[in-house]
């Protein structure tokens, strides 16, 4: 126990770990170690004993299939398994077809691969793709209903601007306009909205993070889903936070106009991240044929998004920022909504989805963290005032009943 | 391009070009290019350029010599050692061993099999009603294993008990009767696994005065389940799915053809056989000598067995398959080619009894 009284500074005064090069050797000798036994392990292969007479691991996801022309469907593989695998035939509802790899048709671990089938789908009907591998292991994938997917021409990404026009962009300018009413409320009320905010964005939080994990399921298992999740998550969190503490460093004590206009900006940047997640959701079940997106659904997101724009113009409703700033902030949060149906559309991956999601999540967080810690400061209630706490609570409502309104 | 090498380029040879080149066979328009897309386009020509219509079918192929030959195999049978008893009957002798053994069922399929003599199915073993049949088995497999055969014999000599284990031999010994075509299989249980895994064949009792001369040949539909779901991926006549698709089974225009059809398919109750633009007589089991109908379809329930029997009028190809859609585009799809004055070619002789 007394040996402690010494201290760090003692010991290194000591000498035992004193020069420079000798902490780096220490520092990289578990590395070394690492490296000898990873070398060792490929050399020797001491596992094979474990190995010996079970067939090997076969784990392929078919990520995507698309249907660029009648008559011809395009599987895209990955392998993500332990093993490399070998694709030795491929079946569309139940029938041995013709087909074309390009490349080898052994698919390393991690590797991808396209395959080509010449096949006589048909418009609106369900299909089924089954890969059999050499060893007899079938991976299926279900085209849910057959249509053309969208080619990444002028006139398709002219209308999934529209699309997202429609759900993201005007409905958030819409919500915008509650900034004249809320000028006048008086603080008691703008903290009121801002609870209301929160409520909406605990909502949207949810929504994305089950997407995130959801989709995170159809990720190939080396790619690990659910640690994407963790990732994106904490990692936009942490770095709104340090960029937020660096900026709060700089600008003193009280929170100031800047400060809540920073806030403003920073709601706006969440729901656009989570609005990219909206759009890529929209514009891959578009693509796959998966949603009809009728007027009924687009008027069901643009109600549901509407309310966003309140959520942005809460903190600085008293503060008056000229049009231009508040402009900023609409195109912030809604137009990453066409961004993200056109990937969706176009270049549907699960990882980069998973990952966009959770980033949009971890953004939330980080804003609804913001907005109770200003809240705070101003009136030491907080959230939990009565009539603070049922802002929230409405808003959480609002969410659940607009979102009854997109029904896809 | 002509109309002839985009059929090419749409067919069979598909699988070694470029997906380029299906692409712009995909694009073109009209309802001739939707035609050929589908691999419906009639348009005369040899066997060959007709069989590259098909989509339909595996990639790639069957690499050539790798022990077993379907296309052998239809015409190989085995009328073991023979030998006299004291009172001077006919004993026909045969080894038999269960081995375990990876088959190719479709090409770059394996499948983990438990075989006899390494072939799925075993061999054909054949002999005339009244014969003795010694048959010295010997389990060189994994896991125990008998040999039931169909027919009547003596119960101790069923292949159910005893049950052979690894390393262990037991010879079957009774009098073959009555004529007709049986199956023989492995009797352990659990009998379906036992099946499924290859474990089966064909026992032809021929009739004591032999059946009229004729091209013969065995047929066993059978199924593969190669990822164990308890539905089959694979179907195929003689284990390789497509095989006799893409080599057409030839034999003479007016030739009288014989084919010991069996049904061991596992998991599905039923299998079937539909001949294209010909008919033919059906025998069923094979133990009567006049046929029971006449027809292009029949249906066998899983070890019912029959002989076909028939004589193409017109040459050309003539598609036999399952009339169980499923089954034949999941591999039970073959031809039977009628070629002019086939006898006179070199090749397969034509089987005459005696």
């Amino acid at each position: 126990m007394d040996s402690g009284v010494t201290g760090p500074s003692g010991s290194s005064a000591g000498g035992s770990v004193g020069s420079p090069g000798r902490r780096l050797l220490l520092g990289i000798a578990p590395l070394l170690l690492l490296a000898a036994l990873v070398a060792v392990f490929i050399v020797v292969d001491p596992t094979s004993v474990l190995r010996t007479g079970f067939p090997p691991v076969e784990e392929l996801t078919i990520e995507r299939v698309t249907l660029p022309e009648p008559g011809v469907m395009r599987v895209h593989v990955v392998n993500g398994g332990p093993e490399p695998v070998t694709v030795a035939q491929v079946l569309v509802d139940e029938a041995y077809w013709k087909h074309e790899i390009d490349g080898d048709r052994t698919i390393p671990r991690l590797g991808r691969a396209t395959i080509t089938i010449p096949y006589p789908w048909v418009e609106g009907e369900p299909h089924e793709i089954v890969l059999l591998s050499s060893t007899g292991v079938t991976f299926s994938y279900e085209v849910e209903v057959a249509t053309q997917t969208p080619r990444p021409s002028a006139r398709f990404f002219g209308i999934f601007a529209l699309l997202g026009i429609y759900v993201g962009l005007v409905p958030v300018l819409i919500g915008l306009l509650w900034y004249p009413f809320l000028r006048d409320v008086g603080r008691r009320w703008i903290h009121f909205f801002l609870s209301l905010t929160i409520g909406l964005l605990v909502f949207l939080g949810a929504d994305a993070l089950h997407e995130a994990l959801e989709i995170a399921g159809s990720v190939p298992a080396a790619f690990q889903g659910v640690g994407l999740v963790v990732l994106g998550v904490l990692g936009s969190l942490l770095t709104l936070r340090a960029v937020g503490s660096v900026r709060r460093r700089t600008g003193g004590g009280e929170d100031g106009p800047r400060d809540r206009l920073r806030l403003a900006y920073l709601i706006a940047l969440g729901i656009g991240l989570h609005n990219l997640g909206e759009g890529l959701a929209i514009g891959s079940a578009y693509a796959l044929g998966s949603i009809a997106l009728g007027s009924f659904l687009v008027i069901g997101f643009a109600i549901h998004n509407t309310t966003e724009g309140l959520a942005i113009v809460a903190p600085v409703a008293a503060d008056r920022p000229p049009l231009r700033q508040l402009l900023a902030m609409g195109a912030l949060a809604g137009l990453p909504t066409i961004a993200g149906t056109w990937i969706g559309g176009f270049a549907y991956s699960p990882i980069a989805a998973t990952l966009f999601l959770a980033v949009g999540v971890g953004a939330i967080l980080e804003v609804v963290l913001e907005i109770a810690g200003m809240m705070r400061r101003e009136d030491p209630g907080g959230l939990f005032q009565p009539l603070n706490a049922s802002g929230l609570a409405i808003g959480l409502l609002v969410m659940y009943g607009t979102a009854l309104l997109v029904v896809a | 391009m002509s109309r002839r090498d985009w059929l090419k380029l749409g067919g069979v040879g598909v699988a070694g070009l470029s997906g380029a080149s299906i692409l712009a066979l995909a694009r073109r328009g009209g309802a001739a290019a939707a035609l050929e897309r589908a691999g419906l386009r009639q348009e005369a020509g040899s066997t060959h350029e007709e069989l590259q219509q098909l989509r339909m079918g595996v990639f790639g192929d069957y690499p050539p010599g790798d022990g077993f030959d379907p296309m052998a195999f239809l015409t190989e049978f085995d009328y073991g050692r023979v030998v006299r008893d004291p009172s001077g009957r006919t004993v026909r002798e045969y080894e038999m061993v269960a081995v375990d053994r990876e088959i190719e069922v479709a090409p770059g399929v394996w499948f983990p099999a438990w075989t006899y003599n390494g072939q799925v199915p075993g061999p054909t073993l054949r002999c005339t009603e009244g014969d003795v049949l010694r048959i010295r088995f010997s389990n060189a497999g994994s896991h125990p294993h008998t040999i039931h055969f169909h027919g009547t014999h003596p119960t101790e000599m069923d292949g159910v008990f005893p049950v052979i284990e690894p390393g262990e031999r037991f010879t079957y010994e009774f009098e073959a009767k009555p004529f007709g075509v049986h199956p023989y299989h492995c009797h352990s249980l659990p009998l379906k696994r036992h099946i499924h895994k290859g474990l089966y064949g064909v026992l032809i009792v021929d009739p004591p005065g032999g059946r009229a001369p004729a091209r013969e040949m065995v047929m066993v539909m059978n199924g593969f389940d190669t990822n164990f779901d308890g539905e089959n991926e694979v179907y195929a006549i003689n284990t390789a799915a497509f095989y006799y698709q893409t080599r057409p089974i030839r034999v003479g225009v007016k030739e009288p053809v014989r084919i010991y059809l069996v049904n061991m398919t596992e998991f599905d109750p039923v299998n079937s056989l539909h001949l294209h633009a010909a008919m033919f007589r059906f025998y069923r089991t094979g133990t009567r000598l006049d046929h029971h109908e006449f027809t292009d379809t029949i249906m066998l329930c899983q070890g019912e067995r029959g002989i076909v029997e028939m004589e193409l009028e017109n040459p050309g190809l003539h598609m036999v398959h399952a009339h169980q859609s499923e089954f034949a585009e999941l591999g039970w799809m073959s031809f039977i080619d009628a070629v002019p004055h086939l006898a006179a070619e070199a090749g397969v002789p034509v089987h005459r009894h005696g």
